[in-house]
């Protein structure tokens, strides 16, 4: 499934082998086919407080390939804005990507997210989302779905997940995605998209978390596929913030054979009209935006 | 630009601006700017300034305004930043991370009471709360001194001997919002003053790095011990660039401290920014009287420098010390730092003094009865709290 692009040598792969990923994890992958769509092009990735800092493992090792700043928890956009300013202004020109997990994108960071969006700073920001606080050992997020079960909500969560995406366009940027790590080809257009268009970018990527979500490692792939399928994480674009493109439409109505594969759902296993409910709504307004304000043909 | 009247934010912002500017031929200058009263027209000027190689990035908070010097300064730029009371609580964790990723950024601190309750008047414990940040700490007490002393902090900071931010601190109000006559400095002056600015461990793509990432006990207490060397090797850099800034500009700014009459005093008081020369004046008039009194004032206060001190006080037995701070549950934070540094001398009567908290005025009136009451004395006491009403 993962692209290991040959040309490469090791060391100089975005992520590096030996890194300290869980089995399962999203962001092998995800890092992996960001290094692909990236091609000869080497980033900065500034990475705030999150799991995705531990896969650099213990100084003075790096599980990645390219220069990487690690920033407090809030701070990757604000840091990023510094970086890519003098690099600017220095004539450098690869691109500054912040990598950070949904603590960082939907709670603590929101603020030094939207502000870097609404100054439209020439960065590419990439949310794994695996709506948790995995690197904690799993507690609840404002990106947690309702009736998950977290280590702080032992009775299911009881609200819904938020919707960065939406948060994001109101933002009026050039370019937000969603990602999935079971459509390679869409991945990588979207990313290579993403480098083409200056200001900034933001990617939603849904990351399973094993450990998190009481799942199989092995079917890491395949539960992105079924939340894609099941159109409980649709795959879409918003140009501006205002133009909107529907990539898949959901071919299944059931949300359970998603759910039935985490035991983090095991709440909801039997009462699946919460979940339904959310997916019908975010489709109802998906649809509703994109009738209205389409994207234009490429 | 030469002698005028100015503020001392305007002081300021002209000298973080001519210090940015002067690296517009190596890797350019970055600031992340926010507004807090009372160092607001800092941002303003700074925002006004038209850099050849430069960027002020107007933020959300302060929290960001140091994440943006922080990436600014790992990109390879000069960076500097300024704020005040609550605006450096919220900033703390980012001012610790610039610490300890030993980025050379410049903050004015313009000293204001933290809240609640609101207050906007003077009081150090804003930049004090700082004191175990990794930066280096001076105080200011007038416009000149804070205009010589930002451009000596850029030339220590960026020391690779140093490698460590610094904060430059002034009264709000009392220095931020009054005029003085100054000497500001020219382009001219601070490039000769200031070499590129050449951060060795910056973000480079030829030699991939995660920086800030993770490290257990060994690396961490080499990491602190490294950072405390550095701090002793400022004593030394400092005198290097005192000595480069008086070829330059024809005058010496006072280094880690300033004594007056300190030699056969018997009494010695201690203080810090504007109150140091209210405290001066007292001390002459005293003087005149034939009394044996001298002052010192504290300019460095990371790192401390316990060996100017300890030879400043000279023979002296009797010292108070004015702390415009409050430590609760101790007492003042300078008079905790001389007491450590005083602990060779037991001779020494020390006694801690509470004085113009929250911005109130400290008059000769108020010094004269410390004096007073610190000649009575056969022995220290806690920290006395002086009504400064009297």
């Amino acid at each position: 499934m993962s692209a290991v692009t040959p040309s490469k040598p090791y060391e100089s792969h975005l992520l590096r082998p030996g890194n300290t990923n869980c089995a399962g994890c999203g962001m092998s992958i995800g890092l992996q086919w960001l290094d692909e769509a990236l091609g000869d092009e080497k980033p900065v990735m500034v990475i705030p407080s999150c799991c995705g800092i531990v896969t650099a493992g213990a100084f003075p090792t790096s599980g990645y390939g390219v220069p990487t700043a690690a920033t407090t928890f809030a701070s990757s956009p604000a840091v990023a804005t510094g970086i890519s300013a003098v690099s600017k202004m220095n004539g450098i020109d690869n691109p500054v990507i912040c990598w950070a997990g949904d603590g960082g994108t939907y709670d603590i960071g929101i603020a030094t997210l939207s502000a870097a969006a609404e100054r439209n700073e020439d960065i590419i920001y990439i949310c794994y989302d695996n709506e948790i606080y995995g690197n904690t050992g799993g507690q609840r997020s404002g990106a947690t779905p309702v009736g998950a079960v977290t280590s702080t909500t032992p009775a299911g969560k009881g609200e819904r997940k938020k919707d960065i995406m939406a948060i994001m366009a109101a933002h009026r940027i050039p370019y937000a995605a969603t990602l999935s790590i079971a459509h390679r080809e869409d991945f990588l257009r979207k990313v290579r998209y993403a480098r083409s268009v200056k200001g900034f970018r933001f990617l939603l990527m849904l990351s399973p978390c094993p450990t998190g979500w009481k799942s199989e490692p092995d079917q890491s792939s395949e539960l992105i596929e079924l939340a894609v399928r099941s159109g409980l994480f649709p795959l879409y674009e918003v140009f501006d913030g205002r133009r909107y493109r529907i990539n898949q439409r959901p071919d299944s109505t059931a949300i359970e054979p998603y759910i039935r594969q985490q035991r983090r759902f095991s709440r909801v296993w039997n009462n699946t009209d919460e979940l339904q409910a959310f997916i019908d709504a975010q489709w109802q307004y998906l649809d509703g935006m994109a009738t209205v304000f389409p994207a234009k043909k490429d | 630009m030469g002698r005028t009247l100015a503020t001392g934010n305007h002081v300021a912002g002209h000298a973080l601006a001519l210090a940015g500017e002067a690296n517009r031929n190596e890797r350019g200058c970055c600031a992340g700017a926010y507004p807090i009263t009372p160092q607001t027209e800092i941002i303003e000027y700074l925002s006004g300034f038209k850099f050849n190689k430069g960027r002020v990035v107007l933020v959300e908070s302060e929290h960001s305004a140091m994440g943006v010097c922080i990436g600014g300064a790992l990109a390879g730029g000069r960076t500097f930043t300024a704020s005040s009371s609550n605006g450096l609580a919220y900033m703390t964790e980012n001012i610790f991370a610039a610490g300890y990723y030993r980025l050379p950024i410049v903050m004015i601190a313009v000293n204001r009471t933290l809240g609640p309750p609101w207050n906007i008047w003077v009081d150090q414990g804003d930049s004090l709360m700082m004191r175990d940040a990794a930066w280096l700490q001076f105080y200011c007490d007038s416009h000149q001194d804070l205009s010589d002393t930002i451009l000596l902090a850029f030339r220590v900071a960026e020391d690779h001997r140093v490698m460590l931010p610094v904060i430059v601190a002034m009264d709000g109000f009392v220095t931020s919002h009054t005029q003085m006559v100054v000497d500001l400095p020219t382009q001219q002056q601070v490039d000769a003053l200031l070499p590129p600015c050449d951060i060795p461990h910056r973000l480079k793509h030829d030699h991939p790095a995660t920086f800030g990432g993770m490290t257990f006990s060994n690396e961490t207490e080499h990491h602190r011990y490294a950072i405390q060397h550095s701090m002793e090797q400022v004593f030394p850099v400092l005198e290097e660039a005192r000595d480069e800034f008086e070829e330059i500009f024809g005058r010496r700014p006072a280094g880690a401290l300033e004594s007056f009459d300190t030699s056969d005093a018997e009494t010695i008081l201690i203080a810090c920014n504007t109150m140091a020369r209210t405290l001066h004046n007292v001390v002459k008039d005293r003087r005149a009287r034939g009394e044996k009194i001298g002052m010192i004032r504290l300019k460095l206060f990371r790192p401390f420098p316990r060996e100017q001190l300890l030879a400043a006080i000279g023979p002296a037995t009797r010292i108070a010390v004015l702390d415009r701070n409050h430590s609760p549950g101790s007492g003042g934070i300078f008079w905790q730092e001389i007491a450590t540094t005083l602990r060779e001398r037991p001779d020494v009567l020390l006694q801690d003094y509470l004085v113009g908290l929250g911005g109130g005025d400290v008059t000769p009136e108020n010094i004269n009865a410390i004096i007073d009451d610190l000649n009575e004395r056969t022995s220290a006491s806690a920290p006395e709290w002086k009504d400064t009403s009297i």
